[in-house]
């Protein structure tokens, strides 16, 4: 133990010798980490807030497909699905989008039907007639309008609806309704110019869960223009979706990661003149090749083990106690209504591992391969170069 | 003695890591009951997508949408699918073109 602590010793020594270099190689180190680590905290989190929240979604979402496109569904279509054995309720769905002119941003009008449920993420309550309307958080910000205020919207012939706001979403479902108008189903026709027996899709509930996917297929069957979709397929769509956003953002920090991956070969695969002739001296004065791989192995371990805590934590402070500030323009996108959401933490020591395994062990190995050429070469040719 | 500054250095990172992940486990994640109230939300309201990219809607709905539905709105706007990173924007110009001319020369 003793010997393991002075080769340690003589480690730090050294490293502190070239004490600029290295520690910008920490930092630049340390940085790229927690980008990394930034990008799966923030991804990971928001998979596992889909799948959480999504286990309530409806089982089965019928579409109807018209030229390629998502189009209005005929009543009928549910009167023919209701009629499959195995399916209980099928409710149709009106919403649809509202691009609002004076706050250039896209809201979501969605409709409730005649049970309106006490929900507790609500602050005031649902609307109960035309002219009324609850929106989410960030329809409020934009439109810079309060409880018992007004919002203005024009409808498809024209004419402008001004809704009393009777109830505003709480800032801890921003997630699911920052962006939604509901109104009732009379309202949402009425500025949708909507016929009353078209919906915009059918929520279809399914008696035993397991036969969903054969009641989709019935559903093709019987009516070959529309689309099922089942809650399966939405909670995949969610991690594909993350996933290819963390992948966007991965590759935009790439170029960090390969500047970095180019830095630490220069530092490691290349031994300077200075380190040859240390480790010729080294062994002339009586040290073993395993002690000048031990005494690397150290070099290579202080460096990367540092960064990559000190990494993580800039991570995990940035993605949790921060808001992830740095990442949000590259996910905002155009979102003119973008959330404010505070993430649960989903850290797992798989993603750790994969981490350190990824950053900590490559970079080790650059350090002690080229030593360990040096260290079994002759002390004398070494100490020439 | 440096050796013994460095494992200090190493613990009190390792410490603090620690005691983030827990407070990551406990004081961070929502009660049971903020759970179940998002969950009674998107029962009753049937949703079925997080209200997160409101700028187009295959973002706005990624699960009610085909994976082609980009192409077919802009081919400018930025999404997560893929080929869209890929595929350059169209020339942006202006739709229409007013000119002025004057009808007689100047004195």
């Amino acid at each position: 133990m003793n010997r393991h602590a002075k080769i340690l010793e003589y480690a730090l020594s050294s490293l502190l010798r070239r004490k600029y270099k290295n520690l910008g190689l920490v930092v630049v180190f340390s940085l790229v980490i927690a980008i990394l680590s930034s990008v799966l905290f923030f991804t990971d989190s928001l998979r596992s807030e889909a799948t959480a929240m999504l286990a309530a979604a409806p089982q089965l979402v019928v579409q109807r497909l018209s030229g390629g496109r998502h189009d209005l569904i005929p009543l009928a279509y549910g009167e023919k699905i209701r009629r499959i054995p195995g399916v209980g309720k099928v409710v149709p769905r009106y919403w649809g989008y509202y691009y609002d002119y004076l706050t250039r941003g896209n809201y979501t009008l969605l409709a409730v039907d005649q049970d309106r449920p006490d929900l507790q993420l609500l602050e005031g309550s649902l609307p109960t007639a035309v002219g009324e309307c609850a929106i989410g958080e960030g329809v409020a910000r934009a439109g810079m309008i309060g409880l018992g205020g007004y919002l203005v919207l024009a409808d498809g012939r024209g004419q402008y609806a001004a809704l009393k706001i009777r109830g505003i979403f709480s800032a801890s479902s921003n997630l699911l309704t920052n962006d939604l108008v509901v109104m009732t189903r009379e309202q949402l026709l009425q500025i949708f110019s909507q016929p009353a027996d078209l919906a915009t899709d059918l929520a279809v509930q399914v008696y035993n869960e397991a036969e969903t996917a054969l009641i989709a297929k019935k559903i093709k069957l019987l009516l070959p223009d529309a689309r099922p979709i089942t809650r399966g397929e939405l909670i995949r769509t969610y991690e594909a979706v993350f996933n290819w956003r963390s992948g966007m953002v991965l590759t935009m920090f790439l170029g960090a990661l390969v500047a970095f991956c180019i830095l630490a070969w220069e530092k490691a695969a290349g031994l300077s003149a200075g380190e040859g002739r240390e480790i010729g001296i080294l062994k002339a004065i009586g040290w073993e090749t395993g002690d000048i791989l031990e005494l690397k192995f150290w070099e290579g371990m202080a460096i990367s083990l540092t960064s990559f805590l000190t990494g993580l934590l800039i991570g995990y402070v940035h993605v949790f106690f921060l808001g992830a500030v740095l990442l949000a323009p590259a996910i905002k996108g155009w979102s003119v209504i973008f959330p404010r959401f505070a993430l649960n933490p989903d850290v797992s020591l798989y993603q750790i591992l994969v981490m350190l395994v990824l950053t900590v062990v490559p970079y080790t190995a650059c350090t002690i391969v080229p030593s360990w050429k040096a260290a079994i070469t002759d002390p004398d040719i070494v100490m020439r170069g | 003695m440096k050796h013994k500054i460095f494992s200090g250095i190493i613990a009190l990172e390792l410490i603090l890591l620690a005691v983030l992940l827990i407070i990551g486990k406990t004081a961070l994640q929502p009660e049971e009951a903020e759970i179940t109230s998002r969950k009674n939300l998107v029962s009753a309201l049937m949703l079925t997508d997080f209200s997160v990219w409101t700028e187009a809607h295959y973002t706005r709905h990624p699960s009610q949408t085909d994976l082609f539905t980009p192409f077919q709105d802009f081919p400018a706007a930025i999404e997560h699918f893929p080929a869209g990173s890929i595929i350059a924007p169209g020339r942006s110009g202006t739709a229409t073109r007013l000119e002025f001319r004057r009808q007689y020369p100047s004195p």
